[in-house]
């Protein structure tokens, strides 16, 4: 096991070697280049030359690499062209932001998703199933955006039932201790303002959770359908186990395998840009600062967000990888 | 990394070029045909598909109005839009454009935007995953690397940075979502044809000494291209999403003389409170051109995978 992890973590150097490159040409590419990306679209000419020397751009391509590697190793990223923070403290500062908010999307597709599926593949036929199925590709053929605006419009601005922005009531005074609003409620014993980012959450939680629910549904009912006709659960109901030892030993257990895996990849995603939902919501994480970014120009964010989130999605993806290792042996000797 | 996601294409990939027991005499294509046409599933995703397209192609002879012209002006105010009424089925738009002429417009070019994406993703990824199935080795190595690397940047970031680097227009916007595609159509591709390149009919080929290139083109490439072709189908609903999504993130075209789904999507979102109907038609088209798209690609994906054949 250990050693298909180490090899697991080899694996990984190319592959953030090759997103370095890309990233480095990507910014090279830009309209402007580095410099304009550092400096603002209004940056002078001159400007331009003085951070050109100062920074070696003038120097060979392979040169800057190197160097953009070393800052980049350092995460390094400079600074926002906007608010003239550090790029790295600005990510880190948002990023328990998205997590939370992946946290909850994931809770309400797993939570609805599994049992859904599972009761739509044991009543297969019915009209629980066949709702299940319409509902799922559905789901998937909502713009997320689209649907997030509707759960506002709905339950926070006609109803007001639910906050429809931000991720706390701007008048709370919290207290501040690592940034993920519930977590630093439950810390302080300050439970109004937990209990107030809870229902910040709700909203763009379930937008956010659609497409990993109806994802988690279709394929939960799959894997139930195709391990009920299996050998091993006809053997096991004719030696005479019990009907509800049959269904927990020997089918749930075999028909998560493959939910586990979409969970991990689906969550790898979210984690990676909710750009859409959060934008929608004004949450305050990651996702709606690179939707900001994205409409200022500010190529500092734009570029150390992207790498970062890539970085987070390539390494929650490898613990999907070790986690599918533990759970199913039979990948371990590959 | 990625092992989990790479897995899972090339799963899609075996199961796809098995030939089925008991069914040797017939051809693969007509038996997936013949069963296409008995599945209820794949009439309805077929029949919505066909009438986009013939609303795409008939636009201008179908659409009531000029999509462009404004009209009912002195009826716009901050705060209303007229609904429907006399000669505007649909109502019009916050800059009086006939709605229902703009959605008949609009999927001319959202359907465009869909296809050569995805043709141009599809034509990508399939060279790579030639290049790399047909030669195997170093090449298959090298080629397989740079994929992974792509498949390791989540789908919607890299559509994002390519917009950002090419500009705003309507290339760009095809060509940032046939990228994201490419990964997966060059892995499909290489997992299939390294199935087929192992089976008793290559190896027969290879034994009455037909030429390399014969074999790859002649027999493995024909019959590794299902779950490419299955797989397009459902990226044709994937990328209609994606435009709709860039278009939201001001990604999209910007050229107002062309309506698309996604950009009067976006736009509408600003009067939501005012007219919902702005946004909730041109969803309402995304969303049965995604679904029969989508219906239409699983049952071909049923159609063809002998694991459904019972």
């Amino acid at each position: 096991m250990l050693r298909f992890i180490v090899r697991r973590l080899l694996q990984l150097i190319p592959i953030l070697l090759g997103l370095s490159v890309l990233l480095f040409a990507w910014l090279r590419a830009l309209p402007g280049g580095p410099a304009q990306a550092a400096l603002g679209e209004r940056a002078t000419p001159e400007a331009i030359a003085r951070y050109n020397e100062l920074f070696g751009l003038d120097e060979p391509l392979i040169v800057q690499y190197l160097r953009f590697l070393g800052r980049a190793i350092r995460l390094d990223f400079g600074t926002s062209a906007r608010t003239g923070r550090a790029v790295t403290t600005e990510f880190l500062e948002r990023m328990p932001g998205t997590i939370e908010l992946t946290l909850f999307a994931m809770i309400f597709a797993i939570g609805v998703g599994i049992p859904l599926g599972y009761l739509a593949a044991r009543r297969h036929g019915s009209w629980l199933d066949s709702t299940s199925v319409i509902g799922s590709l559905l789901g998937v053929a909502i713009p997320v955006f689209f649907l997030a605006y509707l759960l506002r419009l709905g339950f926070a601005v006609e109803l007001g039932w639910l906050p429809g922005s931000g991720r706390q009531d701007v008048r709370m005074d919290a207290t501040r201790i690592t940034n993920f609003y519930v977590l630093d409620g439950l810390l302080t014993r300050e439970w109004d303002a937990a209990w107030d980012a809870v229902l910040h959450l709700i909203l763009p939680a379930i937008a956010l959770g659609t497409i990993p629910l109806a994802i988690i549904v279709r394929i939960t009912r799959a894997s139930v359908l195709d391990v009920v006709n299996e050998d091993y659960v006809r053997t096991a109901n004719a030696k005479g186990l019990a009907t509800s030892t049959v269904r927990r030993r020997h089918i749930i257990k075999n028909a998560l395998l493959p939910v586990s895996t979409t969970i991990g990849l689906q969550t790898g995603l979210l984690l990676s840009g909710a750009v859409l939902t959060e934008s929608v919501f004004a949450f305050g994480g990651v996702g709606s600062a690179l939707y900001d970014a994205l409409f200022a120009r500010d190529f500092a964010i734009l570029q150390g967000f992207i790498l970062m989130l890539a970085i987070v999605y390539v390494l929650v993806n490898l613990l999907v990888d070790i986690s599918y290792g533990l759970l199913d042996p039979r990948v371990r000797v590959r | 990394m990625g092992d989990v996601k790479r897995r899972r294409i090339d799963e899609l990939a075996a199961r796809a070029g098995q030939v089925p027991e008991g069914e040797g005499g017939v051809s693969l294509t007509r038996s997936a045909f013949r069963r296409l046409r008995r599945d209820p599933v794949a009439i309805i995703g077929a029949v919505i598909v066909v009438t986009f397209l013939v609303v795409a192609l008939f636009a201008p002879w179908l659409a009531p109005r000029d999509p462009l012209a404004q009209t009912l002006l002195s009826q716009i105010r901050p705060g209303l839009i007229p609904g429907s009424q006399e000669g505007f089925p649909l109502g019009v738009d916050n800059l009086g454009r006939d709605l229902l002429s703009r959605l008949i417009y609009g999927s001319r070019q959202s359907l465009m935007i869909g296809v050569v994406s995805t043709v141009l993703g599809v034509a990508a990824g399939m060279a790579l995953g030639i290049i790399a199935g047909a030669f195997g080795g170093w090449v298959d190595t090298v080629v397989m690397r740079f994929v992974d690397i792509l498949l390791s940047i989540p789908g919607l970031l890299m559509a994002i940075s390519i917009s950002v680097l090419l500009g705003q227009n309507q290339y760009a916007l095809m060509i940032a979502i046939a990228v994201t595609q490419v990964p997966i159509f060059a892995r499909l591709l290489r997992g299939s044809m390294l199935v087929q390149r192992g089976s008793d009919y290559a190896l027969a080929a290879r034994a009455l000494g037909i030429r390399k290139r014969r074999i790859v083109f002649g027999h493995v490439l024909p019959n590794s291209l299902s779950p490419v072709i299955v797989q397009a189908t459902l990226s044709l609903a994937t990328a209609i999403i994606e435009a709709a999504a860039l278009s939201f993130l001001g990604l999209g075209d910007p050229d107002l003389a062309r309506p698309e789904w996604g950009a009067m999507l976006a736009n509408a979102q600003a009067f939501l409170s005012v007219r919902p109907e702005l946004a909730v038609y041109p969803a309402l088209c995304i969303i049965v051109v995604a679904l029969g798209f989508t219906l239409l690609g699983e049952s071909l994906r049923e159609a063809l995978d002998p694991k459904f054949r019972r």
